[in-house]
């Protein structure tokens, strides 16, 4: 391992102020009035995600499964070199539409959220707010050693290490960057998991929201944005 | 470029040039005559493109050394401009009104190390780094694996090897490793 100081302290006293257009405030509106406006409870629901209930009976609940499995919508959020993996399973080649999945532009639309590469905390706020909208059941598939622990951005500091502690992960694929067949082995494996029920990231998240939140507050340090935001 | 170095000195405060190649030069400018010597240049000399403007952090001497590295397209020439700063409360002197694209350098350099520049539009405001509350990450005193492991959590089960060592092993496996001297 790299030697590092071990005088060297992090500043954690500091906090980042609120950017000035969040704040609330008292403002006037085109026709006269005068009103208070507080940008981050105005304009979105701020109620915590909910365990998705299971089906009635296990066969129904078994052949949602299999629909949720055999159509797996991709969220087209490229970080990182891995969005470039991505791109040639499109072609005609490797042609993941076989299997059901394709992509999509919007989270509204997908539930399948591929992280494909390292995050940097600018991009892992995008990520959660990408994540939280999109509708459940949702899965997150983490590609590369650097969702996993860090890869070769194990001592940047701007770069999270594990992906885990600030998403639900249903899935890594290892390598530095996986091929494209690599993806299409996670992607079939990912589907039994689907299809055996255990894919339950989303319900962990809504489980466990609070420890979720704190860990991503810990390193967003602007945090400007509800704390849930679907 | 020795042409150019003789007839810059006979008006500036330069020390003795460094000939990298025959078309790249760098030498070392006084702070308070940096402003009419890149004038000159850009404006005489034909020094018209502005490369770079970069800094590096002499931690032990106390100094922060800018480099203006300037390009003359016409006569294939770079020239490197560099000027010392003292570390503590550095503030270089802005540059955005001789050449526009010093305006995002000088942001970089704000948030990166740390030095100012009053006067440089929207230079205090956030260039890379989102909501940065520590000591500017590029200094030399700030330790990024120190911060990365106060910050992220790791996961256990890394391991590193040591490359000759590993081959030697893989290459050589009846060879027995040497006997410490």
């Amino acid at each position: 391992m790299k030697h590092f100081d071990p005088t060297f302290k992090k500043d954690t006293e500091k906090e980042f102020p609120l950017r000035e257009e969040m704040r609330p405030r008292t403002v006037e509106t085109p026709d006269g009035q005068t009103i208070e406006i507080e940008p981050l409870k105005d304009y979105f629901c701020e109620a915590p995600p909910k365990v998705h209930p299971k089906a009635y009976s296990k066969i129904v609940e078994d052949f949602y499964n299999w629909a949720r499995a055999e159509s797996l919508w991709i969220l087209g959020f490229g970080t990182g070199c891995g969005a470039i993996e991505m791109r040639p399973l499109m072609t005609p080649r490797f042609d993941a539409y076989r299997w059901g999945i394709q992509w999509r532009p919007t989270p509204r639309q997908s539930n399948l959220l591929m992280i494909s590469g390292y995050l940097s905390i600018k991009t892992l706020k995008r990520a959660i707010r990408a994540y939280e909208q999109m509708q459940q059941p949702k899965y997150v598939v983490g590609l590369g050693s650097c969702t996993i622990n860090g890869g070769m951005y194990w001592d940047s500091y701007n770069t999270i290490k594990r992906l885990d502690d600030y998403l639900p992960v249903d899935m890594y694929i290892a390598g530095c960057m996986p091929r494209p067949e690599a993806l299409l082995a996670g992607f079939v494996a990912l589907k039994k998991i689907i299809k055996a029920g255990k894919a339950e990231g989303a319900n962990l998240y809504a489980e466990n929201f609070a420890q979720y939140k704190a860990n991503q507050k810990a390193v967003i340090k602007d945090w400007d944005m509800p704390d849930y935001s679907w | 470029m020795k042409d150019l170095i003789a007839k810059l000195k006979k008006h500036y405060k330069l020390t003795e040039p460094d000939y990298r190649r025959a078309d790249l030069t760098f030498v070392t400018a006084q702070k308070d005559e940096l402003r009419s010597l890149l004038i000159a240049l850009r404006d005489i000399e034909g020094f018209t493109h502005l490369v770079l403007l970069t800094a590096v952090d002499w931690l032990e001497e106390g100094l922060f050394q800018l480099t203006y590295m300037l390009n003359n397209r016409a006569a294939n020439r770079t020239l490197a401009l560099r000027v010392m700063i003292p570390r503590a409360n550095a503030v270089g002197d802005t540059i955005h009104d001789l050449w526009p694209t010093a305006e995002t350098y000088q942001r970089e350099l704000r948030e990166m190390f740390g030095i100012d520049f009053p006067g440089s539009p929207r230079v205090n405001d956030e260039f890379i780094l989102e909501g940065w509350t520590d000591m500017p990450p590029y200094r030399r005193d700030f330790d990024s694996l120190a911060y990365s492991l106060q910050t992220y959590r790791e996961r256990p089960g890394r391991v590193t090897h040591d490359p000759r060592e590993h081959m030697k092993k893989a290459l050589y496996p009846d060879q027995k490793p040497e006997a410490a001297k």
